[in-house]
């Protein structure tokens, strides 16, 4: 098997109530990944472009989007899972090059979601659960991750103050990231004080919905060598999964399994084992999906992600630094793009060009993207 | 009119189901009898033996050998997860607060609400409830856990 790289990155600033219009949004990050990569666009044999697109007006925005990039007549592929969507068009497009049906692909994720109130948009991401049996029960995204956490907490013995300090250490991350959303340091106490959402889980322990849009160009070894790009990060492994949307369905609680058996793929496809990782990203939607992905990877035990925090070990300077971007707890999280921003910041890391946010010799890197309450799980895991 | 085709009938009882119910027509409709009737039921695949909550008409492990039956919802489950919620979807904000919760019934689980009436400061992980079938105050039907 030959090899697959990313050759080139980019993402939009991330905030609340981006003044354009979704094809502007996406050229944004396109724009950077281009000046990245240096390729042009005729190097570009196909766009994956992903979204969820309950938010949209526009009815099958690939096609716009490519064109709007000027990526017209390369084919061009639609991908949607939820929050993972990018991350999912990730691992098409590794398919893709590696089949040897493209050389060189543009992963193209976006989302616009000021353009629907908050309630609008919790009542949509509520849809993104089992509208039969569950919806009907007014259910919401916090909701769902707050029966995670009630039984994680339970199980373990964990308290709500160790998933603050998740919180705490990703508002220290996002003041250094210049494409987050959220900037301001936040203390423990700020935390504990907040008005709940849905219990156990308060304010701060949620990530907010924003605008944002993020690019990634994925090429074979052959065509990294014929366009001398000097820096690729070549993708390792691509572990992807799916659960039970019904809670009713699920056998714990505690715990993803989507992510658990992504990560077991990812890691074996790589050959590497947890411990090798480098620098991480994770998903951490809300602060307990950081903590549950502590574990669901392997980088504690279960029930002892909660020592990892404590003890900084998740820091830059610590063990295995994770979210040192801020997470999406500060950058924010607009669906479609989160994936690839996560990727992005990886690449960055790897190649040594993450400034503030820079972990000391990465070697491998991981991203852990979840669609949906771990619905969908993508771990992707990459080196140089 | 009277010589005017007239259009098949749609069976539409699932909207009842629900505050706001998402879905009209489904082959599982029959659920919202039992509920109207004071029950909370599910199905079971003859063939295989597999209890399926919530109840579905089709089972992917037999295809075309699947006899389905309705089962009632009986006993007691044990408390496996719970959420209070301070905010609410569009169209649930009369609601509020409710708590969303699964209850572990061995064979199969149940995901609903927990009783407006049930303390919260008496609902912990573990906790015998049982599922009840409730009316709610603008009409439609759902179910509810009560303490067992």
């Amino acid at each position: 098997m030959s090899q697959v790289g990313i050759i080139g990155v980019g993402q939009s600033a991330f905030s609340r109530g981006y003044p354009g219009s979704i094809r502007e949004l996406a050229f944004e990050a396109f724009q950077e990944a281009m000046m990245d990569s240096g390729v042009q666009t005729t190097d570009i044999d196909a766009t994956v472009i992903c979204s969820s697109p309950e938010y949209d007006k526009q009815r099958s925005p690939a096609g716009v989007i490519a064109e709007y990039c000027g990526l017209t007549p390369q084919p061009t592929f639609y991908t949607e899972t939820l929050c993972s969507s990018s991350s999912t068009g990730l691992k098409l497009a590794y398919a893709l090059v590696e089949s040897g049906l493209h050389d060189c692909v543009m992963v193209l994720g976006f989302q616009k979601m000021s353009e629907i109130s908050s309630a609008e948009s919790q009542e949509r991401m509520g849809r993104g659960a089992d509208i039969q049996w569950e919806s009907p029960f007014g259910t919401m995204m916090p909701a769902y991750y707050a029966m995670h956490a009630r039984a994680y907490l339970d199980h373990f013995g964990v308290t709500e103050e160790d998933l603050a300090l998740i919180r705490v250490k990703a508002a220290f991350y996002g003041q250094k990231n210049p494409k987050a959303g959220f900037k301001k340091v936040v203390d423990l106490e700020t935390c504990l004080s907040a008005d709940p959402v849905s219990k156990p889980l308060k304010v701060f322990d949620c990530c907010a919905n924003a605008d944002g849009s993020s690019a990634i160009i994925v090429a074979s070894e052959k065509k990294i060598k014929e366009l001398k790009n000097e820096k690729p990060v070549w993708i390792l492994g691509v572990g992807a999964a799916s659960a039970p949307v019904n809670m009713a369905g699920r056998d714990k609680f505690h715990g993803l399994r989507a992510a658990e058996l992504a990560g077991q793929q990812a890691f074996q496809m790589a050959g590497l084992k947890p411990s090798d990782i480098s620098v991480a990203e994770v998903h951490d939607c809300f602060t307990i999906a950081e903590m549950m992905a502590y574990e669901n990877l392997g980088f504690a035990k279960p029930g002892q992600g909660k020592d990892l925090i404590r003890n900084k070990e998740t820091y830059a300077e610590g063990s295995i630094p994770v979210n040192v971007d801020g997470g999406l707890l500060s950058k924010g999280h607009p669906i479609g793009a989160t994936g690839g921003s996560q990727i992005r910041t990886i690449v960055l890391q790897l190649r040594g060009e993450a400034g503030d946010m820079q972990v000391k010799n990465p070697k491998y890197g991981l991203v852990h993207n979840i669609g949906g309450v771990g619905l969908y799980g993508n771990v992707t895991i990459m080196g140089v | 009119m009277a010589d005017k085709k007239k259009k098949p009938e749609i069976d539409a009882r699932f909207k009842k189901f629900g505050t706001v119910s998402f879905t009209a027509t489904t082959k599982v409709n029959d659920f919202i009898d039992y509920l109207e009737d004071g029950k909370v039921a599910g199905t079971r695949c003859k063939t295989c033996g597999t209890y399926y909550f919530p109840p579905r008409s089709q089972c992917y492990k037999c295809l075309d050998k699947t006899e389905m039956e309705w089962f009632v919802v009986e006993g007691t489950g044990k408390l496996a997860t719970f959420s209070e919620l301070s905010y609410a979807p569009v169209g649930f904000g009369d609601d509020l607060p409710y708590a969303i919760a699964v209850l572990d019934y061995g064979d199969y689980k149940v995901f609903g609400r927990i009783a407006p009436k049930v303390p919260m400061d008496q609902v912990a992980v573990g906790k015998e409830m049982r599922a009840k079938a409730n009316r709610l105050p603008n009409g439609q039907l759902n179910y509810v856990f009560e303490p067992a």
